[in-house]
């Protein structure tokens, strides 16, 4: 376990909310040091106009450096190694190699491809209800609905055939089991990338409807094997943990709030801008990729040398009283902000679309389903987890 | 106002559409597609929506120009 105190600031949270030294560096001198979970040193930027700055300026702000995720004194990889780790990871390229690879993949996450998809998530999410109701009460949310149910959608963007559906979400939860020791981690993610390969190969013969099938007949071998392996990858790793930490805390918070939990429930023209309220409040991802600068910037009046790196704290951008009034209060009836949950930039997250939608479909239809819902256990029982890229729960015990 | 979209700088994340879906739509490879053609204005009951996707857009591929 990781000692409190190395925790950096950015990711560490109390209950809901960022740090309070957090909000005073962003009310303050705007950016401070800090050490990297990689162990690098960085420059956090923690207010919002200067977050936006950051992230919209790919130019000045590289995410393809990739001193900013290796440790001073670790073993350099090799170049080849390098490579190898990030082919088809879109966070870690710049333009034109970024563009190329996100222009191939933004036809399959837009408002109409949504739209076609919405009845297969709604099936999902009522099948998983299903599932937990069966099961009966108490339950834990967490295990039971936040987390099958991105899983499942993410088998469905992917073409993971039905027979192969329960291992692939035994698979999944384990890689994202962070008591996991090194080697055991390793392991897991390499069973993983092999089970993309196989899906990969089986697209080559025979493309289908799903994003790997859609991409085969659309750019052939302009695109390689290794390449559609490092998109499904990025695809589960940005798709699954992050929705599902989003239902597992977003239904807390409503748990915490229950005048606003009841407009959820029972006005469905309260839910996309609650979806947006929970998305700034929460701010679940700390951070994004850290960025590069590539020549000597000015951020809030500190100098920052070429070659160093900046870490953006999302949530403390996502609370700057600059963004909205009376930031830290959850008020799902406020105009949607501009926040910087997903990103901004050209790395801004290109599931967003497809997470907005399986968050308006599985708040209100959780709620639906029990009207009752509440607590298994006191509210100081409930675990948030302590150090973790995403923030969220361990467990969400419930009764109805 | 008028609305003009560079549609090279787009990365198609669809925040106007769901900002200002009377003014902004996708085509089928994601990018952006005005349909408001970008010499005329923008319906003044709309203009406060395709102002927040202008200032909203993650990529900076719209502009909103006053004439």
């Amino acid at each position: 376990m990781t000692e409190v105190s190395e925790i950096p600031l950015h990711m560490r949270r109390a209950q809901f909310d960022p740090i309070s030294e957090l909000g005073e560096i962003r009310d303050g001198a705007g950016v401070c040091p800090v050490v990297t979970p990689f162990g690098v040193p960085a420059h956090l930027v923690s207010r919002y106009d200067d977050v936006r700055e950051v992230l919209s300026d790919s130019a000045r702000f590289s995410t393809a450096d990739r001193r900013a995720l290796t440790p001073p004194d670790a073993t350099e990889l090799t170049e080849q190694e390098y490579a190898r780790a990030r082919v088809g990871n879109l966070l870690s390229y710049d333009p034109p190699e970024h563009t190329r690879l996100r222009r191939m993949l933004t036809p399959e996450f837009t408002m109409r491809r949504m739209r076609a998809l919405e009845p297969r998530i709604v099936e999902i999410v009522d099948a998983a209800l299903d599932d937990v109701e069966r099961a009966g009460k108490p339950a834990d949310l967490v295990s039971t609905f936040a987390l099958p149910v991105p899983s499942l959608v993410i088998c469905e963007l992917l073409g993971v055939p039905y027979a192969d559906r329960a291992d692939f979400q035994r698979r999944t939860v384990d890689q994202l089991d962070a008591s996991h020791p090194p080697q055991r981690r390793l392991a897991l993610q390499q069973a993983s990338r092999a089970y993309m390969a196989t899906l990969v190969a089986r697209a080559r013969r025979d493309p289908g409807e799903d994003i790997l099938g859609l991409l085969v007949r659309e750019h052939g071998e302009d695109i390689s094997a290794e390449e559609l392996v490092g998109i499904a990858s990025l695809l589960l790793l940005a798709g699954h943990e992050t929705t599902a930490n989003m239902l597992g805390l977003g239904t807390l918070a409503l748990l915490r709030h229950p005048d606003q939990l009841a407009r959820v429930r029972d006005d469905p023209a309260s839910v996309e801008p609650a979806v947006e309220e929970l998305l700034r409040w929460l701010s679940i991802v700390h951070t994004g990729i850290p960025r590069t600068a590539t020549t000597e910037v000015t951020i809030a009046g500190s100098t920052i040398a070429a070659g160093e790196h900046v870490v953006l704290a999302l949530p403390g951008a996502n609370r700057d009283p600059a963004l909205v009034d009376d930031p830290d209060r959850l008020d799902i009836t406020r105009e949607p902000t501009g926040h910087v949950a997903f990103g901004h930039g050209l790395h801004h997250c290109l599931g967003a679309p497809l997470a907005r939608l399986e968050l308006r479909i599985a708040y209100p239809a959780l709620l639906r389903r029990f009207p009752g819902l509440a607590l298994a256990v006191p509210y100081e029982q409930i675990a948030f987890r302590p150090y973790s890229v995403i923030h969220g729960l361990q467990a969400l015990p419930v009764t109805w | 106002m008028r609305i003009v979209a560079e549609r090279d700088r787009c990365i198609g994340a669809g925040n106007c559409v769901m900002t200002a879906p009377e003014v902004f739509d996708q085509d089928d490879d994601g990018l952006v597609a005005p349909l408001v053609d970008e010499a005329d204005p923008v319906d003044p009951a709309s203009l406060a929506a395709a102002r927040r996707a202008v200032e909203r857009c993650p990529a900076t591929a719209l502009r909103a120009v006053e004439d």
